[in-house]
C-alpha cells in the first residue's frame, strides 16, 4: 500500500502518460507554461532596455531582484500550500508580526547576535503557521476561512503589541540592518536567501516523495489518502512551512526597510497569490512549481520597475497585474483542455 | 470535502425526531447558528446602549447606519454568490472604480442624474466580466476575482490618479448623511431595509432562491434537475457588480470624496461578515438573516469600541476570532454529535 516511489515528475497525481517518447505530455505543457512567463519577462526587459539602456545596469538589476526577494520568499511558502489545494491569506499579517518581533528583539537586546533576531522572526512565523495548520487540520475549517480569520487576528496582535509605536532604523543595531544591504559575491544577501529558498523548495517538490505527495493531495485528496499518504500531516507541515517563510520574509523586511510598524506587509497576501497564479500555480490545487511562481514574482516586480522607464503612468501597474492574472488562468485552462484532448486521442489510439 | 452540503436551508428547521436530550440540544444549536448570531447581536446592542449613553444617541445611530451601509449592501449579493459555491473578491474594487468613474464624469461636466445610473451600468458590466469568466468559461472564481480585484482597482487609479473629487452637489451628499424628516431614522436606512427584504424574500421564498441553494449544494444534481447554474451564476455576478457600484456611489457621496482607493480591503470584511453569518464557504448552506445580523454585529462592535476609546485594531482580533469560531463551532458540535450517536449504537448492540 505504499505510494509509488517515483511518480512522474510534474505529472502530479494525474494519470501520467506511459510513453517511451521523452517527457510526458503534462510535463511538456508545464514547460510551455513556464517558458511563456520567461518569454514575457525577456520581452519586457528587452523593450525596456531599448528605451533606456540603464535598465540593464547592475544597479538596476540589483534593485529589481531586491524588490522581488521578499515576495519571492513568501511565494515559495504560498506555492507549497496552494499545491495542496489550500491557501494562506495570512502571510501579509504573519510578515508584519514577525518583522515586528525581529525588530523588537534586536532593539531590546543591544549587542545580541543578529541570529537571535532572525530566529525570533522565524519562530513567530512558524507559530502562526502552526496555528493555521491546527485549525485547518483539526477544526475541519477550510483554509480560506481560517487564514482570513487569522489574517485579522495576527494583524490585530501586531497592532496591540506595537501600540502605535514604530521601530526605527536608529533603534536597531547596524549589523542587523546591514543584512539588508550586504552582498555575497556582489549579490545582495536578501536575494541569495530568496534564491536558496526557491531552489531548495523546488528540488524538494520535484525530487522527494513527500514533495510529490503534496501534488497528489492537491489533485485528489481522497485518492491520496487511499494511496496511504499522510494527508493531514503533509498539509499541517505545508502551513507551518508557509508561516516560517513569512517569518523569514518579515526579518528581511525589517532589515531592508529599517522601519517597522504594525502595518508592515499589509496587503501582501494578494500580491503573493497573484505572483503564484501568474506563475502557473492553480488555486484548485495539484498544479504548479516553485520556479514558475518565483518567475511570476519576478515578472510582476519587473513590470513595476519598467513602467517609469517606458514612461507609462505608474497608475497602470495594478491594472496590468490584474490583466496578467486573468490571462494566466485563461491560458492554464486552454493548455489543460488541449492536454486533455491529446490524452483522449492517444488512449483512443491505444484501444 | 463537501459531502454534507445537501441539506440547504432545512438546517434551521427543528429536528423532527425527538432524540435524546443531549443530541437534541446539540442539533438545536447546530440548527440555529443564525438565531445564535442574531441573539448575540441583540445582546451586544443592549449592552452597548446600557453601558454607554452615547451609543443610543440618534447621532451615533446615524453614524452606525452610515458605517455599515456599504458592507450591508454588498453582503446581500455576496451571500447569494457564496451560497452557489463561488466567491467575488473584486467587490471593493468595483466600489472604488465606480467612485472613480463618478468623480471623473463629474469633473468632465456630466450631470449627477446621468452619472449615478452610468456608474451602476458600469458595475453591471464589471460584474458581467466576472460572470463571463467564472460561469461561461468555468474558471475558478477565487483566481478570477483576485485578478479583477487588481484590474478594476488599477483602472480606478488610471481614471483618477491620486486626486480626490469632492464638490458633489450638496443636495445629494446631505441626503446620504441626513435623516428622515424630524426623526432620527437615517435616510439610508430605508433603502437598506428594502433591499434586505427583497433579497431575503428572493433567497428564502422563491424558486430562484431554491435554485441558488441547489446549485451550491451540487452543481451536477442541479443541472440534472433542469437548473442552468451557469446562467444563474452569471446574473448573480452582474447583480453583485451593480450593488457594489451603487455602494461606490454612496461611499463617494457620504464622504464627499471620490478617490481611486475608496473601500480598499473591504472585500475581506464583506466575506468575513457573510461567513460569520453562517454561510458555508462550500456553498449550499446559510441564510440571509444570519448574514445581516453578522454585519450589524461587526458594525456595532466597531462603533461601541470606538466610543470606549478602544482601538480599531482590537476589533480586527474580535472579527478574526468570531469568524473562526463561527465555522469551528458547528464542526466541533458535529463531532460531539456523531460520537454520541456511535456510543448509543454501541450500547444498543
Amino acid at each position: 500500500m505504499s505510494a509509488p516511489t517515483r511518480v512522474a515528475p510534474s505529472g502530479a497525481a494525474k494519470p501520467s502518460v506511459k510513453s517511451d517518447e521523452g517527457p510526458s505530455l503534462i510535463e511538456k505543457v508545464l514547460q510551455v507554461r513556464s517558458l511563456g512567463i520567461l518569454a514575457a519577462l525577456i520581452v519586457l526587459v528587452v523593450v525596456t532596455t531599448m528605451q533606456n539602456s540603464n535598465f540593464l545596469s547592475s544597479q538596476s538589476i540589483r534593485d529589481i531582484l531586491l524588490a522581488a526577494s521578499i515576495v519571492g520568499v513568501l511565494v515559495v511558502g504560498q506555492t507549497v500550500v496552494m499545491i495542496t489545494k489550500n491557501i494562506d491569506l495570512s502571510v501579509g499579517s504573519v510578515l508584519g508580526l514577525s518583522a515586528f518581533a525581529a525588530g523588537s528583539v534586536m532593539k531590546g537586546a543591544d549587542g545580541a547576535p543578529i541570529v537571535v533576531g532572525i530566529l525570533a522572526g522565524i519562530v513567530v512565523g512558524a507559530i502562526c503557521g502552526l496555528a493555521n495548520a491546527l485549525l485547518v487540520r483539526f477544526g475541519g475549517v477550510p483554509a480560506l476561512v481560517v487564514t482570513l480569520g487569522t489574517m485579522y487576528i495576527f494583524r490585530g496582535i501586531a497592532y496591540l503589541w506595537a501600540g502605535g509605536e514604530q521601530i526605527t532604523a536608529d533603534e536597531m543595531p547596524s549589523n542587523f540592518l546591514k543584512l539588508g544591504t550586504a552582498t555575497l559575491l556582489g549579490v545582495p544577501v536578501l536575494v541569495v536567501v530568496a534564491v536558496v529558498a526557491v531552489v531548495l523548495a523546488g528540488v524538494y517538490l520535484r525530487r522527494y516523495r513527500s514533495g510529490r505527495d503534496l501534488y497528489a493531495i492537491g489533485s485528489n485528496g481522497h485518492a491520496a489518502e487511499l494511496a496511504g499518504i499522510a494527508v493531514g500531516k503533509r498539509i499541517l507541515l505545508a502551513f507551518v512551512f508557509s508561516g516560517a517563510m513569512a517569518g523569514i520574509a518579515g526579518v528581511m523586511f525589517a532589515a531592508r526597510f529599517g522601519t517597522v510598524d504594525a502595518a508592515a506587509g499589509s496587503g501582501y497576501e494578494l500580491n503573493v497569490i497573484a505572483a503564484a497564479v501568474v506563475g502557473g500555480v492553480a488555486v484548485v490545487g495539484g498544479v504548479g512549481t516553485v520556479w514558475g511562481a518565483a518567475l511570476g514574482a519576478l515578472l510582476l516586480t519587473t513590470i513595476n520597475s519598467s513602467l517609469p522607464v517606458l514612461q507609462i503612468n505608474q497608475f497602470w501597474q495594478q491594472a496590468i497585474v490584474g490583466a496578467l492574472i486573468l490571462i494566466a488562468i485563461a491560458a492554464d485552462r486552454l493548455l489543460a483542455v488541449r492536454a486533455a484532448q491529446q490524452l483522449r486521442k492517444r488512449s483512443a489510439h491505444v484501444d | 470535502m463537501s459531502t454534507d452540503t445537501i441539506e440547504p436551508a432545512t438546517t434551521a428547521q427543528p429536528d423532527t425526531a425527538g432524540r435524546t436530550s443531549t443530541v437534541g440540544r446539540v442539533r438545536e444549536v447546530l440548527a440555529g447558528w443564525d438565531s445564535a448570531i442574531i441573539a448575540i447581536t441583540v445582546v451586544v446592542l443592549v449592552v452597548a446602549s446600557v453601558t454607554n449613553p452615547d451609543f443610543g444617541s440618534s447621532r451615533n445611530f446615524t453614524f452606525l447606519v452610515l458605517d455599515l451601509a456599504p458592507i450591508f449592501l454588498i453582503a446581500l449579493p455576496m451571500t447569494f454568490i457564496i451560497i452557489t459555491g463561488e466567491i467575488d473578491l473584486s467587490v471593493a474594487s468595483v466600489l472604488g472604480l465606480s467612485g472613480a468613474a463618478m468623480g471623473w464624469m463629474w469633473n468632465n461636466g456630466f450631470a449627477i442624474e446621468m452619472i449615478i445610473p452610468m456608474c451602476i451600468l458600469l458595475g453591471c458590466l464589471l460584474g458581467a466580466l466576472n460572470g463571463f469568466l467564472v460561469a461561461k468559461l468555468g474558471l475558478p472564481s477565487l483566481a478570477v476575482t483576485i485578478g479583477t480585484l487588481a484590474l478594476f482597482r488599477g483602472l480606478a487609479f488610471v481614471l483618477l490618479g491620486d486626486q480626490a473629487v469632492s464638490n458633489f452637489p450638496r443636495a445629494y451628499t446631505s441626503w446620504v448623511t441626513g435623516t428622515v424628516g424630524g426623526t432620527s431614522i437615517p435616510n439610508l436606512a430605508i433603502p437598506l431595509v428594502v433591499a434586505a427584504v427583497v433579497f431575503a424574500v428572493i433567497l428564502q421564498a422563491t424558486p430562484l432562491g431554491r435554485d441558488i441553494y441547489a446549485t451550491g449544494a451540487s452543481d451536477t444534481a442541479a443541472r440534472f434537475a433542469g437548473i442552468d447554474g451557469a446562467r444563474l451564476k452569471f446574473w448573480l455576478y452582474v447583480v453583485c457588480g451593480a450593488v457594489a457600484a451603487l455602494a461606490g456611489v454612496l461611499w463617494s457621496l457620504r464622504y464627499s470624496s471620490a478617490r481611486a482607493d475608496n473601500g480598499s480591503g473591504l472585500e475581506l470584511a464583506v466575506v468575513a461578515a457573510v461567513l460569520l453569518g453562517g454561510v458555508s464557504i462550500f456553498g449550499g448552506k446559510g441564510r440571509l438573516a444570519g448574514v445581516l445580523a453578522a454585519v450589524v454585529l461587526l458594525a456595532t462592535l466597531q462603533n461601541a469600541l470606538r466610543l470606549e476609546d478602544i482601538s480599531n485594531e482590537a476589533l480586527t482580533i474580535v472579527t478574526g476570532v468570531l469568524l473562526i469560531v463561527a465555522v469551528l463551532l458547528p464542526n466541533l458540535l458535529k463531532t460531539v454529535r456523531t460520537s454520541a450517536q456511535r456510543r448509543k449504537l454501541q450500547n444498543a448492540s
